[in-house]
């Protein structure tokens, strides 16, 4: 089990060719309360960097990126009873959607944790 | 995740450093760094439900005008009938352009001859321009920089004021407590000057409190040391006026809006809309007569994902509407919006979609407020009428 974290604030945790994926503790401090989440459905083919799901606050919508391609396994049906779980436990019970990776390759260049923190903290 | 903000060269509130002390965070808006929330909008916008909330509204640009035949050159600029504007009372209104748009809505008090006038922060600086452009010479447009606004709204304001020792200014008047929805006086506060009016913008009871700047500090950290009060940012400002079906200026109405279709006939007093003689007087009384071809209406959506401003309003495939404002209601705990839609399609109950990212979502036009209004009125006496 590996996680990368990606310039937009999205964590992959990474087991094998299946991988989980959320949004990072900072991002949903920026957020504030969520209210909605819309989670892709199973099946769904996403694409590096391409749009994969949207997280509502109660200002704002904004979309929540896939770190790398390949196919949706799940959603995070949990989200849509309790889109704060996003704010409670955005690293844990929070995750948005697992997925099989297409090309592990992809994963290259996407940062570690203390690597992800460094560049947090020099917001 | 996409990113939601952007900079620009902005301005401090005078409480600014107060605001950063409570955790404040602070976001660009009408060219001030504002508070957006302290602790969290949801929590914030549920405490001014049930508690007081403290609002820093010092954007907003506050104006006295003064001198010589004051009443009627406000008549040429402002819809408002001066004659039914008594001393110590405030009322909604707006400055119009020529062709019956709306450049900015405003709150106007009658001070005893002189007039205290309330405006938009984003816009303060162009409405000054056009007031002084309007103004005769022998009008006196005075900008009250020096001072900050607060504004205390919630169930419990009333009981919080009246923990502060504040007397009324002039021999007669009641204690703040004791005023009326849209009541507005001088009051002091040991010796503090401060003009409170019983008003707001969240739908709950509550007051707007001018006060100098050098003070605001001293009665920002005396009001939420009491136990009713806390600190609230504009996120929940937005979110409480949305659902008191308050309109937000530069978004719900606009210069390419006019006051009728906007809902706003009441902001036209009741001589003005027989007599006109005020700026797109023509356009207005002809839509107060005919009705017009679009009405600003209230949305309730289903489920949870909101529709906001921009989004498109269908009947079937026929486009009938814009969202100008929306988000998650708090209290009722689900999406609502304000739109435009024609007027075939107003009416309470009519079913209709909006377009939100490529989906559909169904909603229905329901009456504003969303939320029941909490004003503290007079009350009335056995004929009915106002005492």
């Amino acid at each position: 089990m590996t996680r990368y974290f990606t310039e937009d604030h999205e964590w992959i945790e990474v087991d094998g060719t299946s991988a989980t994926v959320g949004i990072t503790d900072y991002a949903q401090s920026q957020l504030g309360d969520i209210v909605f989440v819309e989670t892709p459905d199973a099946g769904a083919a996403l694409t590096k960097g391409g749009d994969a799901a949207v997280v509502e606050s109660v200002k704002a919508a904004s979309d929540v990126y896939s770190p790398v391609s390949g196919t949706v396994t799940e959603g995070n049906a949990q989200l849509e009873e309790d889109p704060a779980l996003v704010n409670t436990a955005p690293e844990g019970e929070g995750w948005f959607f697992k997925l099989t990776i297409a090309d592990p390759g992809e994963l290259d260049g996407l940062m570690d944790e203390a690597k992800y923190k460094e560049f947090v903290d020099g917001l | 995740m996409s990113d939601i903000e952007e900079t620009v060269e902005l301005e401090a509130l005078p409480l600014d450093a107060w605001h950063r002390a409570r955790g404040a965070r602070m976001v660009p808006f009408a060219g001030y760094e504002m508070p957006i929330q302290y602790e969290g909008i949801l929590a914030e916008h549920q405490w001014t439900r049930e508690h007081a909330g403290l609002f820093d509204v010092s954007h907003m640009g506050q104006l006295e005008v003064s001198g010589d035949g004051v009443e009627a050159a406000i008549e040429e600029v402002l819809p408002i009938d001066l004659a039914t504007l008594k001393p110590g009372r405030q009322r909604y209104s707006l400055l119009l352009a020529e062709n019956g748009g709306v450049l900015d809505d405003l709150m106007i008090a009658n001070r005893g001859g002189t007039y205290y006038l309330v405006v938009n922060g984003a816009t303060k600086w162009d409405d000054i321009g056009h007031l002084r452009e309007l103004l005769p010479d022998h009008v006196t447009l005075n900008h009250l920089a020096d001072h900050a606004l607060l504004a205390l709204q919630g169930p419990e304001a009333a009981q919080a004021l009246q923990r502060l020792d504040i007397r009324p200014f002039l021999p007669g008047w009641p204690d703040a407590a004791g005023l009326t929805f849209m009541d507005a006086g001088p009051y002091m506060w040991g010796d503090v000057p401060l003009g409170i009016s019983r008003s707001g913008y969240t739908g709950e009871d509550g007051f707007e409190i001018s006060v100098r700047e050098a003070d605001v500090e001293t009665l920002a950290e005396a009001l939420c040391g009491l136990p009713e009060v806390k600190p609230i940012g504009l996120g929940a400002r937005d979110s409480l006026r949305l659902e008191a079906g308050l309109p937000l200026y530069g978004h719900d109405m606009t210069p390419d809006t006019s006051p009728i279709e906007a809902g706003l006939a009441f902001g036209i007093n009741k001589r003005r809309r027989v007599e006109g003689g005020f700026p797109g007087a023509e356009r207005i009384l002809r839509e107060l007569s005919e009705g017009t071809a679009r009405k600003w209406v209230g949305l309730a959506l289903d489920g949870r994902m909101a529709a906001r401003e921009g989004a498109e309003v269908y009947s079937g495939d026929t486009k009938v509407g814009t969202v100008t404002s929306g988000g998650f209601s708090p209290t009722l705990g689900h999406p609502i919006a304000m739109a435009y839609v024609d007027a075939a399609h107003a009416a309470p109950e009519t079913p209709l979609e909006i377009e939100v990212r490529g989906k559909r979502l169904p909603a229905k036009v329901v009456p504003t407020p969303f939320v029941r209004h909490r004003y503290h009125r007079p009350k009335r006496n056995q004929t009915g009428a106002a005492k």
